[in-house]
């Protein structure tokens, strides 16, 4: 029958097909619990290669965070900035500032950690020629123009305020009053590196080694890491887990997928089309807390129709028109916060954080919104256009419910619309080269929980990240107040007053904070996210 | 038959060049692919001046393309933004794709070709029309659809398969994503198979063959079967290069490292090292897909083979 023969050969490879994917679906993650148990968690694939002063993004911050411990270290509940490996740092005049290591500290290598290990560091990460995309970071250090010019090529190699003292300690001079400095130094791209970073470049790219709790066991580019716990670790934040296996997924549905099915331990990113399942879902293993990083609207000052006196009045009405409550209730299932001030939530109230302190201007009120932009002299223009990137992070739905929630206060169909644009790259390159002559989507995501933090990148005069072009000298000159201000109190309603100026400029208006939202499986506890929305690694407890 | 195979490798050197020229175009259209990397902040302008050097970005266009392919020449595709060699890359990608592609192309054959012979030899039977209806449903259903249905159901309320693959890609994670990819070809080849089958059924040489007493499956296999697969067999070639690249919505969905992800990553981040070599590759896939079909139908059919 050898017409038949093929039928049963089908019939055949289904069946084998099918016994094969059972012998495949059987054994799940799992293995040992306790303080061995390896928590498998899921990631992204980073952007850069992973240098601490070359990484901007949190899939890359993530490993960073658990290799790494710099001269500070930002509470994971509070983000106080603490001492790490920094016996001290005193200054006189807040400009000159005297860093002395603490000793006993190694790299997994077993090399020591000097002054030497964070002059190299620092020099390598500011020097032009490396790459180093956080390079910014080493700007307030005196000769960063010097070694980092805007055009042409580096005039020294290594920064000229930064000086080792003896093996222990060195010193840094800064181009400007900075009392709050010493509390960036918890950014990763501060971190310590070990010779073997600059000796074999390309095998400590491959496989990094730093000095944090976790060190890397095995690296597959684009795919998967796998961290240990590093037994001979010196700080008192050791892992309470085995390892972390961070995986690679394609799409973080795919990742939350396998988090129901128990094929992983922890989700960092919930896809905002499972918000509405999570609760039933995972129950209380879900995390919705507070992430240091809010969203605006930003809009071209560069344009004169937007720099005129009329168009605060315009911009005030605007923000009065979005319907923050309902947008972040209906569009993001409460993982936002109506923003009432240009910060976040995470700073706290000693650190900055002043709910309300944008007051009515960022309040829903519909019939004074209509009078103040039509006061203004209307929408420039005669329409708002608000250009995003259409290509990940869902934009499209608030920008049109933003659009629709302005439509309906003016009473016109088309007084608002949606510009989408493919790739976010494309976005950033229109923001960068000030194409755009509308406002757009906008979003700040802090470097370090500071106040200053949220506004001098953003809303300085020439700032690295005022793509709007404001500049205002009142907000400039309290800027530079804040900063010269020992006494922190002080520094923060300093910056406050700054903040101030915005509400009477709105040159930005501030729509939500952002929340980080995590899910995790039943074999792990003690699950929670920094003010980074980064999960804190080396807490959690396998089952 | 020499000279008809030199004439069709031939052809493909202007193939080949058109082609990543068109997409080299295209990606360069997109914009400056540097103003991305930096996040929602600018990058400084030293900082991506040299960037733009280093990848060869501040150059004219067609300059960028002779570099290219210059070095495409040597065997160079560069280096994708995450400081890896885009050869890395196709190393690992590769590999994983195709035996996705394998997967798919033998559930094609197999399944689709034995329905295909069942049903067009029983046209009009209760078997007949319920391929023809079971088909028709596979064709209209996207694959993200039977993608995502599969993986709920088998994945995370049975529990028989696991619903993501993992980095390895072994040949049993691949199978369910492997039906997914070939599920709408299948029912293609299933049906172009019946039609086929039923056409040449009621031919002369199927007559002959009956009434010269052979075996019905010698008539089947060897005299309907061989003369009826060559419009399937030209179906499935060109599918090869199809199913290569447009896996990328399952690729996405099952969490396979593959082409379709390396590719769809090179978009996201406009990284056009990574996509016009991906791209290139395929392209060479594609054409070798075609030669390899027109080179069978010599096979299966003799009268073809000097033409």
């Amino acid at each position: 029958m050898r017409g038949a023969t093929q039928v049963k050969w089908a019939a055949c490879a289904v069946a084998v097909a099918l016994a094969a994917t059972a012998c495949g679906g059987g054994d799940s993650g799992g293995g040992g619990g306790g303080a061995d148990g390896i928590v498998s968690s899921s990631w992204g694939d980073p952007q850069n290669p992973l240098e601490p002063a070359n990484t901007n993004e949190v899939q890359g911050g993530k490993v960073l965070d658990m290799i790494f411990r710099g001269l500070k270290k930002y509470d994971p509940k509070t983000g106080e900035a603490t001492n790490m490996l920094a016996e001290k740092i005193e200054t006189k005049d807040n400009q000159n500032f005297t860093i002395t290591v603490k000793d006993g500290w190694t790299f997994s290598n077993g090399e020591k950690i000097t002054a030497k290990s964070f002059v190299d560091a620092w020099n390598y990460g500011a020097l032009l020629k490396n790459n180093q995309k956080n390079a910014y970071f080493f700007g307030y250090i005196d000769g960063y123009d010097k070694v980092h010019p805007e055009t042409g090529t580096a005039s020294a190699t290594t920064l000229s305020g930064l000086k080792q003292v003896n093996d222990m300690t060195f010193s840094v001079k800064l181009t400007q009053k900075f009392s709050l400095w010493p509390d960036t130094l918890g950014y990763p791209a501060f971190a310590p590196l070990p010779k073997a970073f600059f000796t074999d470049h390309a095998a400590w790219v491959s496989k990094p080694i730093g000095n944090g709790p976790y060190t890397i066991d095995k690296y597959t580019k684009g795919s998967s890491m796998d961290l240990r716990k590093w037994d001979d670790y010196p700080g008192d934040d050791k892992a309470q887990n085995g390892g972390i296996d961070l995986k690679v997924y394609t799409d973080n549905n795919t990742a939350y997928t396998d988090l129901t099915a128990g094929n992983l331990d922890l989700v960092d990113d919930v896809p905002a089309s499972q918000l509405k399942n999570v609760k039933s879902d995972l129950g209380d293993r879900y995390i919705n807390t507070p992430a240091g990083i809010i969203q605006t609207l930003a809009f071209p000052f560069y344009d004169p129709q937007w720099n005129t006196a009329g168009a605060i009045k315009v911009r005030q009405g605007l923000s009065m028109a979005i319907n923050r409550e309902q947008i972040t209730n209906q569009i993001f299932q409460k993982t936002r916060t109506p923003a009432s001030d240009w910060t976040s939530p995470v700073l706290g109230e000693d650190g900055g954080f002043k709910k309300g302190l944008c007051g009515k201007e960022c309040t829903y009120n519909a019939a004074e919104a209509k009078k103040m932009i039509q006061d203004g002299g209307g929408i420039p223009g005669g329409q708002l256009k608000i250009s995003y990137n259409a290509d990940t992070g869902s934009h499209k739905e608030w920008v049109d419910a933003v659009c629709n929630s302005i439509n309906k206060v003016m009473g016109n169909n088309k007084a608002c619309v949606g510009a989408p644009v493919g790739t976010f790259a494309d976005f950033r390159s229109q923001v960068s080269q000030q194409k755009l002559h509308g406002a757009w989507r906008a979003g700040w995501q802090m470097d370090y929980p500071l106040i200053q933090n949220f506004l001098q990148p953003v809303y300085y005069s020439n700032a690295s990240s005022n793509d709007g072009k404001w500049n205002n000298k009142q907000f400039d000159s309290l800027v530079n107040k804040a900063n010269a201000e020992s006494d922190k109190a002080k520094a923060v309603s300093t910056f406050q007053d700054a903040e101030k100026v915005m509400v009477q400029q709105m040159p930005v208006i501030p729509l939500w904070y952002q929340n980080g939202s995590a899910g995790y499986s039943e074999n792990v506890t003690n699950v929670s996210l920094n003010q980074f929305s980064v999960p804190v690694y080396e807490q959690i407890k396998v089952k | 038959m020499g000279r008809y195979v030199i004439r069709r490798l031939l052809q493909m050197i202007p193939v080949f060049f058109g082609t990543t020229l068109l997409i080299f175009l295209m990606v360069n259209v997109m914009g400056d692919p540097i103003a991305g990397l930096c996040g929602d902040r600018q990058c400084d302008p030293a900082t991506a001046a040299q960037l733009r050097s280093e990848f060869g970005l501040d150059k004219p266009v067609w300059q960028q393309y002779l570099t290219y392919m210059g070095n495409v020449f040597t065997g160079d595709f560069g280096t994708a933004f995450n400081g890896q060699k885009v050869t890395e890359l196709m190393a690992t990608a590769f590999p994983i794709t195709i035996r996705l592609t394998l997967v798919a192309i033998f559930f094609e054959i197999v399944i689709g070709i034995s329905l295909g012979v069942v049903t067009g030899l029983r046209r009009g039977r209760p078997i007949d029309t319920t391929v023809l209806i079971l088909t028709l449903v596979v064709i209209s259903i996207p694959t993200f659809v039977t993608g995502l249905l599969l993986q709920l159901l088998l994945g995370v309320e049975w529990g028989v398969i696991k619903p993501s693959v993992s980095s390895e890609a072994p040949l049993n994670e691949l199978i369910i994503p492997g039906l997914v990819v070939a599920s709408v070809s299948l029912a293609y080849v299933t049906r172009l198979t019946r039609t086929s089958i039923a056409e040449n059924a009621r031919a002369d040489y199927v007559r002959t063959a009956t009434a010269k007493g052979l075996p019905r499956r010698r008539v089947v296999v060897r005299h309907l079967l061989r003369n009826s697969l060559i419009p399937v067999v030209t179906f499935i070639g060109t599918d090869v290069g199809a199913l290569m690249g447009g896996a990328i919505v399952t690729e996405r969905i099952f969490n396979i490292h593959g082409v379709g992800y390396q590719l769809y990553q090179g978009i996201l981040r406009q990284n056009s090292q990574t996509v016009v070599g991906f791209v290139t590759v395929l392209v060479l896939v594609f054409l070798a897909a075609n030669l390899i079909v027109d080179l069978l139908y010599a096979v299966l059919d003799p009268r073809i083979r000097y033409a």
